[in-house]
């Protein structure tokens, strides 16, 4: 009867063991390595401090300009525009101007690392199937793991600090952009494709002159999830040691400080919605084969 | 047989998991319906040859599922076939890699599809240099060369459109404008004016035959349709069921089907419009009789008739020579064997 009622576990001599001996493997790899790793990422770091620098010593009127001129660039909308250059005014009033810069910085160059890996990532996973049906397991992984569980290893290996904060950025944002670049390009009409193919295409002209621009639109849906999640990380990254808006959100829940942690939070929600209505905007006037016409 | 410009030789394909595995049983004479019960394999083509002469249309017709578009698919390997031989210029297309065959994609052969196959991100201009593009051809001659293209389909003013602002006559002009752009000698068009309709389509056809006058190109043509297929086709060739039925001129298949499947085909069609006046001719004709040319259809024939003593007129022939049609001879030819 107890074999039914209780679960026939492992002996917890056996796990425990089994547990340490993980650990300690783990720990063996990250002694023998971890210096290695930092230093691979030493020059991302570097990169990042200097960025972060930048934001901070350039006059504020300048980051205003700067913003504005970004926005309009990316959305031709007056409305936009004002928007975030009155919502950073607004920052700025309420005294979070330098962790919002730290903030700006280290979603920039999350973004932008994803950018660069995932792009990549979703090409390969969309020539092949055999691909695809490898990868996206990983995906769903890291979407779905609990971030504090990724955490443990990042830290262990690379410490506290803005690099392990970056990465774990970078795991729980990276999959949708890999993902929709997948999918726009598995979803590029067949008939272009046997046009181009009929023409001479070689793979490499198919993907840069056909697939990768008619996959734009959903590339760019991509990159605005991307940008989104980066954001929502932005209070769990400031927990290893990324400053920014984080800190203080963080600060006012181990405090019960609300006001404290609404102003912070309602600044990573402006900058969330400022980079999501200019980046949507952006990627609907890229396409402006689909306005208008008979279709 | 020298002058064919693309030979299809003993092509064989057939669609499903192991097709090189019921090859066997096909050439042994496995019928379609049976190989699909059987073995649940689909036979596309069944011992296809065919030799298409340069600088002809050739047109193959069929109805749906006759394997026409999977037919023309093989001549530039969008499709592999599971057995036979392709010639382009005595080359086996079959035996080439992949860089060769691009090659031959983009200096031999040029495309027209049914659903045009544009790239809907491309303004005209650019969908026109397309293939110049994929061949490396300098942006500034691009440009010359697809503004020609594009005045000669009748498009000009519309080279900075996009696709999708344009009706389905005007998208396949781009079509064509493309596939004429890279200066191919082979033009293989699947079914490229089906989707218009019947006028706009009847105006295609006459800027095909019109370029064709002066360009001179090996065109192969897929159709469903016998008008078009007896107003575009040098030669035409009819497949049933993935086999070729009949090769032959329009009159060849008007006058003599090969069996009653073609003969139905061809009931209701306007016979006066493809016969031709050297198909009935034979011995000599008065002296008397108004000459014509031997390639005047009947219908064209008909006033000349009229006018003529004893209602007989003579026919310059081929070879020489002047033969006789009597106007018994023509009604007869225009009413079929019904």
């Amino acid at each position: 009867m107890e074999f039914l009622t209780e679960f026939p576990a492992l002996g917890r001599k056996t796990l425990s063991g089994l547990k340490r001996g993980v650990d300690e493997a783990f720990k063996g790899f990250s002694r023998t390595y971890g210096e290695a790793l930092e230093n691979f990422f030493d020059p991302l770091l570097q990169f990042l401090i200097w960025f972060e620098k930048l934001l901070l010593a350039t006059p504020w009127p300048i980051i205003l300009l700067v913003i504005g001129g970004l926005s309009w660039a990316g959305s031709r909308s007056w409305k936009i525009t004002t928007g975030a250059v009155v919502a950073f005014i607004v920052i700025g009033i309420f005294d979070m101007w330098e962790d919002t810069m730290a903030t700006l910085a280290i979603i920039s160059v999350a973004t932008f690392l994803c950018i660069a890996v995932g792009i990549p990532i979703g090409i390969l996973m969309a020539r092949s199937n055999r691909m695809q049906s490898l990868i996206t397991p990983v995906l769903d992984v890291m979407q779905t793991i609990p971030s504090f569980v990724y955490l443990i290893p990042v830290v262990m290996l690379l410490g506290i600090g803005k690099v392990p904060g970056l990465l774990a950025v970078c795991i729980y944002a990276i999959p949708p952009i890999v993902r929709l670049t997948n999918l726009g390009i598995r979803l590029v009409d067949a008939d272009v494709l046997e046009a181009a193919d009929a023409f001479g295409a070689s793979p490499r002209q198919k993907l840069m002159g056909v697939q990768v621009p008619l996959a734009l639109p959903n590339i760019f849906a991509g990159i605005n999830q991307t940008i989104m999640m980066a954001l929502s990380m932005v209070v769990i990254a400031s927990m290893i040691g990324v400053k920014g808006l984080g800190v203080p959100v963080l600060r006012a829940i181990s405090n019960q400080y609300l006001a404290l942690g609404l102003m912070n939070g309602l600044a990573i929600v402006a900058l969330a919605i400022i980079f999501d209505r200019v980046s949507q905007s952006y990627g609907k006037r890229l396409q402006a084969h689909r306005h208008g016409g008979h279709r | 047989m020298s002058d064919a410009k693309v030979q299809i030789k003993n092509l064989y394909k057939i669609f499903g998991r192991h097709p090189a595995r019921v090859l066997p049983l096909v050439k042994k004479g496995l019928s379609k319906p049976d190989l699909l019960d059987q073995h649940n394999h689909v036979l596309g083509l069944q011992d296809v040859s065919l030799d298409i002469p340069e600088k002809k249309i050739q047109v193959v017709m069929g109805l749906s599922g006759s394997g026409k578009s999977t037919l023309i698919r093989h001549i530039n390997r969008l499709i592999e076939p599971t057995d036979g031989q392709i010639l382009i210029d005595g080359q086996d297309v079959l035996g080439m890699n992949d860089a060769d065959l691009r090659e031959v994609r983009r200096r031999k052969t040029s495309m027209v599809f049914q659903k045009f196959g544009l790239l809907p991100h491309r303004k005209v201009k650019e969908n026109v240099g397309y293939g110049l593009e994929i061949q490396g051809v300098a942006d500034g001659e691009i440009a010359t060369r697809a503004q020609h293209w594009i005045d000669r389909v009748g498009l000009t003013g519309y080279e900075d459109h996009y696709p999708g602002q344009l009706s389905g006559g005007m998208q396949q002009r781009v079509g064509l404008a493309r596939a004429l752009a890279t200066d191919s000698e082979i033009l293989l068009m699947d079914e490229a004016f089906s989707a218009l309709d019947p006028l706009i389509r009847y105006d295609m056809q006459s800027i095909l035959l019109e370029l064709q006058e002066e360009l001179h190109k090996t065109i192969i043509f897929i159709t469903h349709d016998l008008d078009e297929a007896l107003r575009l086709g040098d030669n035409i060739a009819i497949l049933r069921d993935g086999a070729m039925v009949q090769k032959g001129t329009a009159q060849d298949i008007v006058l003599k089907p090969a069996d009653d499947y073609i003969a139905d085909f061809t009931k209701d069609i306007n016979r006066g419009r493809v016969i031709r006046l050297d198909a009935l001719a034979a011995g000599t004709a008065p002296s008397d009789a108004p000459v014509l040319e031997g390639k005047a259809v009947l219908e064209d024939a008909l006033p000349a008739f009229v006018q003529a003593p004893a209602q007989v007129i003579g026919v310059k022939m081929p070879g020489g020579g002047v033969g006789q049609v009597t106007l018994a001879q023509v009604v007869e030819a225009l009413r079929g064997d019904h």
